[in-house]
């Protein structure tokens, strides 16, 4: 009796490839902790770190070591196992969102057999990221209650009302593109974005959504925490928010979640908006070069537009200050899930306009 | 034995695991996490009926949401084990004759439910777009008058919540 049916090729290229993006969003999320301070550093007119390494660049290696080497503290009087679960949540919510995403178009080998660029294209698609990060919050609430501090407790509860507040705006912003594309699943609204320009206009959701792309951005940015929305994280009203009781590794997956929650989440923003691995002129260039190369420049362009989202993260959180948390409820509730509903009324009236016609 | 059953026997004994540690724990936090764990076995049984999108919008809903809005509540009033109030033996029995009750009218419902309708083969039946067919043609009335109940209790909790201004309830009686 065959209990399972199992198809050895496929378990082992999909377990080759959710190891290289879990690896790789590892790293990059490793190295935006090395960018953050250069960025920072440059736009203070510092020189940042320049000890380890030529540039700083092992600098995240020394960090992470020595973070790992730290005596490991949990405080007498915690609830322990939620204690140690709140981290360990932190960090799979952090890279379970990674599974859905196209990274880049599809590879056929030369015996004809298909390679996907994509761990699974499940039907609900885009829901799934919502419902990952509707469960991040339970890393910093349960973290931040557990470790039996005030300060901790506040700033928990600071941080899942705010993703709570601005996830709303954040679907009703993504409704209108939903709208437009007819589809969930991602694979297919990077297919509609094929190329830059097609029929008289261009084909990236950025030209076609550009109010739904800032909500969804502001959204972004809070839903990561990162500043101008960085409340939870207020040092001067609670001492260093809900990671302030925890210490080594512990500390070190919360703060790395974070990166790689921002690494994802850019490229999930280049997916929706940007056209993910799509870029101008591409059916010319893969007219002329090998499928192999040519599947390997619209990887790196996916990656390279991740970057430029990251970049501009940095940017904003050095340039803006921290918003009071009056206004940071006001922006959301008052101005961003009203300026969302109007933009999917209005992608309403413009759809049933031109399929009218 | 296939691999549906493997999984549907798997979840099965999950959500009752877990339904009974709700019920079972004496820390409301961790009863909390017991009933966001309960809600991803009810979930993965929603999948296994190919009805995906309503397994991921319980998830988004209720696990990302509602009970994070619990937690909240439970974590500031900070409730534990000592200060649970001990309830009378009065008090006990009604409790005991209502779940029962309930327990009752879930068994009759059970009863007269068929399994048979569950449709293993058809992958598409949960999809968004036949669902939202549905309920936009079919189910249009109720899922209508649905909403304008959701409205009414959203307006009743804004009312309730807002804070009240004295002297407009004294202008008002003048």
């Amino acid at each position: 009796m065959l209990l399972l049916q199992i198809d050895a090729a496929v378990l082992i290229e999909k377990g080759i490839l959710i190891t290289i993006i879990l690896l790789g969003s590892l790293g990059i999320a490793m190295y935006a902790t090395w960018g953050e301070r250069k960025v920072a550093a440059i736009m203070q007119d510092r020189i940042g770190p320049n000890r380890a390494g030529p540039f700083g660049l092992f600098q995240p290696l020394a960090d992470g070591l020595k973070l790992f080497f730290k005596e490991e503290i949990i405080p007498d009087r915690s609830t322990q196992l939620i204690f140690i679960l709140g981290p360990c949540l932190a960090m799979l919510t952090a890279t379970m969102t990674s599974a859905i995403i196209p990274w880049g178009p599809d590879y056929t080998t030369a015996s004809g057999h298909i390679v996907k660029f994509q761990v699974a294209d499940i039907s609900i698609g885009i829901l799934f990221v919502f419902g990952v990060v509707s469960l991040g919050v339970y890393g910093v609430m349960l973290g931040g209650w557990a470790s039996n501090n005030k300060f901790s407790l506040l700033s928990s509860i600071r941080a899942a009302s705010q993703a709570i507040s601005y996830e709303l705006a954040m679907g009703i912003s993504l409704i209108a593109l939903l709208m437009m594309t007819g589809t969930l699943s991602l694979r297919e609204i990077v297919a509609q974005q094929h190329g830059f320009w097609n029929d008289g206009y261009f084909t990236w959701n950025f030209f076609r959504q550009p109010l739904g792309f800032i909500i969804f951005l502001t959204c972004a940015f809070a839903e990561l925490n990162r500043a101008p929305f960085d409340l939870p994280e207020c040092e001067s009203e609670l001492n260093m928010g809900y990671h302030q009781e925890y210490s080594s590794m512990k500390l070190g997956f919360y703060l790395f979640s974070e990166y790689i929650n921002m690494f994802i989440s850019s490229v999930i923003i280049s997916t929706l908006f940007f056209g993910g691995y799509n870029f101008p002129f591409m059916d010319s260039v893969a007219a002329h070069v090998n499928p192999m190369i040519f599947t390997a420049i619209c990887i790196m362009v996916l990656l390279a537009k991740a970057v430029g989202m990251i970049l501009f993260f940095m940017f904003i959180r050095w340039t803006l200050p921290r918003f009071r948390y009056d206004q940071l409820m006001k922006l959301g509730w008052k101005s961003l899930i009203p300026l969302a509903l109007v933009n999917m009324l209005i992608t309403g009236v413009v759809l049933l306009w031109f399929t009218k016609k | 034995m296939d691999i549906y059953d493997i999984l549907f026997w798997g979840l099965s004994v999950m959500a009752v695991g877990c339904a009974l540690g709700i019920i079972l724990s004496r820390n409301p936090v961790n009863s909390v996490l017991f009933l966001i764990l309960t809600f991803f076995a009810i979930s993965g049984h929603y999948i296994l009926m190919n009805a995906q999108f309503l397994a991921i919008v319980n998830i988004i809903v209720y696990a990302g949401a509602i009970m994070v809005l619990f937690l909240f509540v439970i974590m500031l009033m900070n409730l534990n084990a000592d200060v649970e109030p001990q309830k009378g033996q009065l008090v006990q029995l009604a409790g005991v004759i209502s779940g029962g009750v309930l327990f009752l009218v879930v068994l009759a419902a059970i009863k007269s439910a068929r399994p048979e309708v569950i449709d293993k083969t058809s992958t598409d039946i949960g999809l968004i777009s036949n669902l939202g067919k549905v309920l936009f043609t079919k189910y249009v009335l109720p899922f209508e008058i649905s909403s304008v109940l959701f409205l009414s209790a959203m307006i009743g909790a804004i009312v309730i919540g807002k804070k009240e201004h004295p002297n407009e309830f004294t202008k008002a009686d003048q």
